[in-house]
């Protein structure tokens, strides 16, 4: 009876197939929009923000994925979360590469004293060395001889939705209701686990 | 946008000009909405005749202009460096005439110490002045000011054109204050309003932020924004990614000759 409406490994290709595509088709056309000069005025500013935005959406999608396929008893919906989470890196890489390479032109003295002066960035920059991590670990092989610890290594994705949001909250000049919507959706998402999160919380204390 | 006639000024920096495309559709104008894309396209009915500037305050004569009037003073074109809080710059030839013209016109009285410059204020007309979401949150009418030998200062423009033609909306249209050596914001646009005063007037930014936005906003690359460096600046001209550069910010945004005199004896770190 429960199993009724089960979606089939069919349905999860499709799925995968189709998040493939639409996060290629907007990391190419945008890029390719922006050394054409058709991204506005200024199109390393554009650049630097939609990839920034499309990380952050993406690693909400991924949060979103087990609650999601608990609530739905979807089980096999877990497929598409990794895939979701390697694809925030990329587009977290291309963050962190536009920011350096066309904003700073790779000064990398001036990357140095940003990431330590500069509170944002700092939030920011170890966010992106948490999601780094948890990327080369999704390797198959990896997972694999981590065990048990890769569960608690990838808990660490928690702490990394925080900082960018907080990360985007800084970032902004006037304006906070953007980030303060996406921070709430972090805290949502966050709060939805939060039975796990206060065990293990517990656990470290301890 | 009409064309004007002018004549060339002396003041002429020698760099790559930024296109015009570009100065055009990459705008702080938060009363047209808060990306730099917004005001391009939100503002392209603004009505900008009949349009009212009026000086007053601590003046021997009050003057009002009307649309025409802007256009009444011997304007010149001069190739002014812009430097952005944000760190970004542009080179824009502007068409205007000094704001000392207009002042020593309107007779400023021995009390007059500041100029305090004002947008207009129209939610009909300019959607981030509807709400606080849609505003970014800062007080409208937006307002700015000046010490008066700054205002005096024979480079600080009165701007009614860009490009050899009128302003567009975006731009600050039809008249708007240009003062090269400060950072973009005190240059403000869309002036409805300039009134000369005794005591230093409040400023938009500096009461949004005043950790962050001082009331004289000079560039310089020594005092950094307490979230970026000014120590450099990305230089707008033309092309696509990866076609700007990256280059050292100047004090006074390279205009220290004409200006450095004005703040002798001033500590630039705490009167930032």
């Amino acid at each position: 009876m429960l199993k009724r409406n089960q979606l089939g490994n069919k349905s999860i290709v499709i799925i995968k197939t189709i998040i493939h595509a639409m996060c290629l088709y907007f990391l190419m056309s945008r890029f390719y929009f922006a050394f054409t000069d058709q991204l506005g005025g200024d199109p390393v500013q554009a650049i630097i923000h939609f990839t920034g935005m499309s990380a952050f959406k993406l690693l909400l999608l991924t949060l979103a994925v087990t609650p999601l396929a608990q609530w739905s008893q979807q089980g096999k919906l877990m497929r598409i979360r990794r895939m979701l989470g390697l694809w925030c890196f990329t587009f977290a890489v291309a963050h962190f590469y536009s920011y350096t390479a066309f904003d700073l032109h790779f000064d990398f003295l001036l990357l140095g004293s940003e990431v330590i002066k500069r509170p944002y960035i700092t939030v920011g920059f170890f966010a992106w060395v948490l999601l780094m991590l948890l990327a080369i670990t999704s390797l198959p092989i990896l997972v694999r001889k981590l065990g048990k610890r890769w569960k608690r290594l990838h808990n660490w994705i928690y702490a990394s939705a925080l900082l960018i949001g907080v990360h985007f909250w800084w970032s902004v000049k006037a304006d906070i209701t953007e980030p303060v919507v996406y921070f709430v959706m972090v805290v949502g998402l966050l709060s939805l686990r939060w039975q796990k999160l206060k065990r293990y919380l517990g656990s470290a204390r301890r | 946008q009409k064309a004007l006639s002018y004549t060339d000024s002396s003041h002429r920096v020698d760099e790559t000009i930024t296109t015009e495309h570009k100065a055009t559709t990459h705008n702080n104008f938060y009363e047209f909405g808060l990306s730099k894309s917004d005001p391009s396209q939100n503002a392209q009915s603004f009505q900008v005749d009949p349009w009212s500037l009026t000086i007053d305050g601590e003046v021997e004569n009050t003057i009002t202009l009307g649309y025409e009037d802007l256009f009444s003073y011997p304007l010149e074109e001069r190739i002014y460096r812009l430097r952005c809080v944000e760190a970004w710059s542009m080179v824009i030839p502007w068409v205007g005439f000094p704001l000392a013209a207009l002042l020593k016109k309107a007779q400023p009285t021995s009390k007059a110490k500041y100029v305090a410059f004002q947008t207009l204020y129209d939610p009909k007309q300019m959607i981030g002045q509807t709400s606080r979401f849609l505003g970014g949150g800062i007080r409208y009418p937006y307002v700015e000011g000046l010490r008066l030998d700054e205002a005096m200062n024979p480079l600080t423009l009165m701007s009614v054109g860009m490009y050899g033609k009128t302003l567009p909306p975006q731009n600050g249209a039809p008249i708007r204050l240009v003062v090269p050596w400060k950072y973009g914001f005190k240059s403000i646009k869309s002036l409805v309003k300039i009134t000369l005063t005794e005591k230093q007037p409040p400023t938009t930014w500096n009461l949004s932020a005043p950790q962050e936005y001082g009331f004289y906003a000079n560039v310089n690359p020594k005092v950094d924004h307490p979230r970026w460096s000014q120590a450099s600046e990305r230089r707008i001209t033309t092309g696509g990614l990866g076609a700007d550069k990256r280059i050292p910010t100047l004090p006074f945004n390279g205009y220290a000759d004409q200006v450095a005199s004005l703040y002798t004896g001033m500590d630039l770190r705490r009167f930032y």
